[in-house]
């Protein structure tokens, strides 16, 4: 291992082939598993954000948060069900805003709320009628504190009063306001989706303290007969495109990784084929084979992990470039993640090598 | 006890139908402190001796006995820590580790063996340098050194594990006449003054004036 990292120092250039090709591929790999996660937080926020384990759609909705509508009366067979901690009501409709100063319209997820999400204090009843909590990603549509923005096709007048974070929905911006006010806007937006009071789209659940998750919500399904409930997870991945997106955008990471194992596999079988010599001393003075297999692993696995980290401050740099409408998001999970993919393909691909060097005769080394 | 003894050693090839004889009936003792001149043309057999006394290569037939212990039915491993252990090589063509310093290329011996003491593979490292003259020399890569200096730290790297014999293959053959003679002084110096024993392969006659004793051998076989 030790004579690997020294070569590794003192000859740099002899992997930079490697370390360049393992660098372009980290860029990839991380660019590709940014717009993943971009879009997966730009489309889920609303549902991730809630403080509640289950989420109750209307089963004709066919888990839908648009088309799913639970009224008054579904809600007290639900909050009546064992193990229901409490239920809260959430609607959102989808319009666009009009910003001071701007031209373009703001993309608005306009949500109806009873249950402040995760980033938003709780309110105990201050939010007024025609004020709203933006996300802030509108700040890049040029929404700021204290404005007044004209919603949807009536131009409702919503006062920006506070900031909340990822909680936008299908890449539109959370802009969360009261129940009666979102059920107003989406009326003026879809007449034909008009709601009386009392009825949201979804109800999100709490369930109490060591209660079994599958079985409220088993339960919650069976009091009404009307519903299907499902995991915040669950209704998360149930959202028009989440599964498609998370499979395809997967596959193109698994197969770059793939890439880059067999980079690596190449790199070191020609390294291996141009060092049997050297080996053959090696085994003829006296190292076994697992010694002289540590090195080349050791090398690998250094060549993987500098090149990350160049990768890495270069995607970084690249972002600070990119226009904002990219929805890009580095999760540190990712980065691990992807750190430790290419450092098990660079070290399987180095592995390829072992073969050869089983085979590497001492004998040759005297002639 | 002799540093070095093969009785009745055979090693044979076969390629296709045929048996190829590379060292036939070959019986040889080195005493502990012998330096032995192993002469002969190419293809005769004596860097299949050679490596065969290393345990580079394990014989068709015979034993092979290194100082004392035989290593004839030695497993693969065990050969392993018997060239690490017990014998010194200098290849014909040097063979230094390009990457690392003249210390290091003595100090890597160490570095394969299970129990390691850095410090004092290090003191033993710049000794033997120091009486190999390459004292100035040792933060130096090979290739900054020259022909001459590199054969010394082949030298010093064959004599790093304190071994009882030393094989050493064809030691003078990318040397001028000068420095050759130079570099079979300075190995039958290092050799006689430790009390090891050592087989030299050469094909250059002039060379068997350094040694104790000369044996030929001629298509696998050594002169009687």
């Amino acid at each position: 291992m030790k004579l690997g990292l020294i070569e590794l120092f003192r000859k740099p250039a002899r992997f930079g082939v490697a370390g360049a090709s393992l660098v372009l591929l980290t860029v990839l790999l991380l660019f590709l598993g940014g717009l993943l996660d971009g879009l997966y937080r730009s489309s889920t926020g609303l549902l991730r954000s809630q403080r509640a384990e289950l989420v109750v759609f209307s089963s004709d909705a066919r888990e839908s948060l648009i088309r799913s509508r639970i009224d008054p009366e579904t809600r007290a067979q639900v909050e009546a069900v064992p193990g229901v901690q409490s239920a809260g009501g959430l609607g959102v409709a989808l319009v666009g805003g009009r910003v001071p100063g701007e031209d373009e319209l703001a993309n608005l997820a306009v949500v109806g709320f009873e249950k402040e999400p995760n980033s938003m204090p709780m309110l105990d009843g201050v939010l007024g009628p025609d004020q709203a909590f933006a996300d802030r990603t509108l700040e890049a549509a040029g929404v700021e504190l204290g404005q007044v923005i004209e919603v949807g096709a009536a131009r409702t007048p919503v006062t920006v009063i506070g900031w909340v974070t990822d909680t936008d929905f299908l890449q539109q911006g959370g802009f969360w306001v009261q129940p009666d006010t979102w059920r107003r806007i989406l009326g003026e937006s879809r007449p034909d989706a008009n709601l009386p009071p009392g009825t949201f789209q979804v109800l999100s659940l709490t369930i109490e303290p060591g209660a079994d998750l599958a079985l409220v919500a088993a339960a919650v399904d069976a009091a009404t007969g009307t519903t299907t409930t499902l995991t915040r997870q669950d209704a998360v991945l149930a959202l028009p495109g989440i599964r498609e997106q998370n499979s395809t955008f997967s596959s193109i990471i698994y197969v770059t990784l793939f890439v880059a194992g067999l980079v690596v596999a190449l790199f070191f079988a020609l390294l291996t084929l141009e060092r049997i010599g050297l080996y053959a001393v090696f085994k003829a003075i006296g190292a076994s084979t697992r010694q002289i297999f540590t090195g080349v692993i050791t090398q690998a696995v250094v060549v993987a992990l500098v090149s990350f980290v160049v990768g890495a401050i270069l995607i970084l740099l690249i972002t600070q470039v990119l226009p904002t409408g990219i929805p890009i998001a580095f999760e540190p999970a990712r980065l691990v993640q992807t750190a430790i993919g290419l450092v098990v393909m660079s070290a399987l691909g180095a592995a390829i090598s072992l073969r050869r060097v089983v085979k590497v005769d001492p004998a040759s080394a005297i002639g | 006890m002799p540093a070095l003894e093969l009785h009745d050693v055979r090693k044979t090839y076969t390629s296709g139908d045929d048996e190829i004889v590379a060292l036939d009936h070959a019986t040889l003792t080195v005493g502990d402190d012998e330096i032995v001149a192993l002469v002969g043309p190419s293809g005769s057999g004596k860097t299949t001796l050679l490596s065969i006394s290393g345990g580079l290569l394990t014989p068709s037939q015979g034993s092979v006995v290194v100082d004392g212990k035989d290593i004839t039915t030695y497993t693969a491993k065990q050969l392993t820590t018997f060239r690490r252990e017990e014998v010194g090589f200098v290849f014909q063509a040097v063979n230094l580790v390009p990457f690392l310093t003249a210390r290091e290329n003595l100090m890597v011996v160490n570095d394969f063996a299970s129990s390691r003491n850095h410090k004092v593979a290090k003191q033993r490292a710049e000794k033997l340098l120091d009486e190999l003259g390459l004292g100035g020399r040792m933060d130096n890569l090979p290739s900054q050194l020259s022909g001459g200096e590199r054969q010394r730290v082949a030298i010093g790297r064959a004599l790093m594990n304190e071994p009882a014999l030393i094989l050493i293959d064809e030691p003078t053959s990318a040397l001028d006449t000068k420095l050759g003679e130079q570099v079979m002084e300075l190995i039958v110096g290092e050799v006689k003054g430790r009390k090891t024993a050592a087989v030299i392969v050469t094909h250059d006659v002039r060379m068997t004036t350094y040694a104790d004793r000369s044996v030929a051998i001629t298509d696998g076989r050594l002169a009687a």
